[in-house]
């Protein structure tokens, strides 16, 4: 985004696709490639890590040996850490639903994505 | 003192190449290109030069380290015919989207199958959607002067973009011609130094090149890569101005000859220029009014003004040394006559010829400018296309 809130355009932006700035892939939030999200069911999980070992992103968020969340910007939802987690406790649902539970006010879907992201998900990654 | 010489077109090319001393060249032989990278391979043994010369095992090679040389600030050039401008394809599209100003010269060869050594344009025709200007050149002196004024359009900051300067493989390239050779000193102060903005070697300024793409972005720089194509032709204007100061020889988009009260026009590019221009001569002493439009810059392809010149005329063919194999014409006359369909409406007609080097002779274009004759006076084109030389 550019500072007038308006989303860059072609003359805004370095020609051939040069990237002018260091570490800028940190701030490629690949995230919002998901389509389906995992949801963390605290009360459930062991804190095995076999999630941590098996996710190919590093996305399993983990403080003091335990896990903590789940890293939304860089998550893609592939899923893995679902089908390896031996306490079941996560959990893959779609974006498009957990959209509609938020415009609902529901609220379930997104307070139970974990403490890691205050914007995630749907939205649109900032570039 | 600039020099008058016997030159052929390969060395006349050479020798532009070591008065342009680029800092890389990477190249593979390939007829009829070969003996380019083999004079110039000469300089580089005997000091003449201070390029890095590399040897690669293709051209698909040639290109990566040109490419690689070119985005870490050199002057990068290459050369190459036929099958090896095939085999840089995928890089062609990479030259041209990181817009680096690479230069090379392509002498023109058929494409197999089956195989054959000889002129046409297929080669370069296949490469003119990649996003590299295309110069065409119709005899040794073109040939030259272009690739020096292509140093020049290439790093222009408006363009950076790599240009291909093509000529007429043997008919041109082993032709011995006279042509006049600049100063090296000329050439030198001409062309100046490459001054990128960014480069892979400007430590203090690091730039990351080649990143990924996606959907979010790539159609924005694929836009850029659009309007920098329009920047081309002043940028060619404005340089062939200069070269016109320094060498007495003037240059535009194309060469229009005996072409302003013209009614009968032949559309054309590289050597078969000289040869339809003997034809335009004779058949003006007998009365026709026949004209010629050479085409120099290709890509982009300067469409306003080719307009402007064509339009009025009564009847025109597109003479086309690569068949676009679509079943309505080569590649000039589909974009010739695209570019004509909103000018007042001159019946047009293509002829595809030459192809894997079969000769073209006065008597063949006179032809051609008789189907016109023709043409205008009935009102009726009876054949759009027609493979002219071909045995039936």
């Amino acid at each position: 985004m550019s500072a007038n809130g308006k989303e860059k355009g072609w003359k805004d932006v370095p020609i051939g696709g040069l990237i002018l700035e260091a570490g800028s892939s940190d701030k490629y939030e690949t995230g919002d490639w998901r389509t389906y999200r995992p949801v963390w069911d605290q009360e459930k999980c062991r804190h095995c890590m076999i999630c941590w070992i098996y996710c190919p992103d590093s996305s399993i968020l983990v403080r003091e040996g335990r896990m903590v969340g789940i890293d939304y910007k860089h998550c893609k939802g592939c899923g893995i850490c679902a089908h390896e987690c031996p306490a079941k406790c996560i959990d893959m649902r779609l974006e498009t639903e957990l959209e509609a539970d938020r415009a609902e006010g529901a609220g379930a879907g997104a307070s139970a994505g974990g403490a890691c992201c205050a914007k995630s998900g749907g939205e649109a990654g900032g570039k | 003192m600039s020099k008058r010489v016997a030159i052929t077109g390969n060395e006349a090319v050479a020798q532009a190449m070591r008065q342009i001393n680029p800092d890389v060249v990477a190249a593979y032989p390939i007829t009829p290109q070969t003996e380019i990278v083999q004079i110039f391979s000469t300089f580089v043994a005997d000091g003449d030069v201070d390029t890095e010369f590399v040897t690669v095992e293709s051209e698909h090679s040639a290109m990566s380290a040109t490419i690689g040389a070119s985005a870490a600030g050199a002057r990068a050039m290459t050369a190459t015919s036929s099958q090896g401008l095939a085999l840089m394809w995928e890089m062609l599209y990479i030259a041209a989207g990181l817009r680096l100003p690479i230069v090379a010269p392509v002498v023109n060869r058929a494409l197999s199958a089956p195989i054959n050594i000889h002129c046409d344009h297929s080669d370069t025709m296949g490469a003119r959607d990649s996003g590299w200007i295309q110069l065409y050149s119709e005899n040794a002196q073109e040939a030259y002067d272009n690739l020096i004024q292509a140093v020049r359009i290439a790093e222009h900051a408006d363009v950076q973009l790599p240009v291909m300067v093509c000529m007429d493989g043997f008919i041109v390239s082993h032709g011995m011609e006279n042509a006049e050779l600049l100063d090296d000193d000329v050439v030198r102060s001409f062309i100046g130094q490459r001054t990128p903005k960014h480069s892979l070697l400007d430590v203090d300024r690091p730039a990351t090149f080649g990143a990924l793409d996606f959907a979010d972005w790539y159609f924005e720089h694929r836009r850029q890569l659009a309007e920098a194509q329009t920047h081309v032709k002043g940028v060619v204007l404005d340089v062939a101005k200069e070269f016109a100061k320094v060498s007495g020889r003037s240059y535009d988009l194309f060469e229009a000859y005996r072409l302003d009260d013209a009614e009968l026009a032949v559309v054309v590019l590289n050597s078969a220029a000289g040869t339809a221009k003997e034809v335009v001569d004779d058949l003006r002493d007998k009365g026709m009014k026949a004209g010629l439009l050479k085409i120099r810059l290709f890509r982009p392809f300067p469409h306003e003004e080719i307009v402007a010149a064509l339009a009025g005329k009564k009847a025109i063919a597109v003479l086309d040394r690569a068949d676009g194999l679509s079943t309505m014409g080569g590649p000039v006359f589909v974009d010739v006559r695209s570019a004509m369909y909103d000018a007042p409406g001159p019946k047009m007609v293509n002829y595809i010829y030459g192809l894997g080097g079969r000769d073209i002779d006065t008597e063949q274009i006179a032809g051609v400018y008789w189907d016109l004759a023709r043409i205008a006076e009935t009102g009726k084109v009876t054949s759009p296309v027609t493979y002219l030389g071909v045995r039936e």
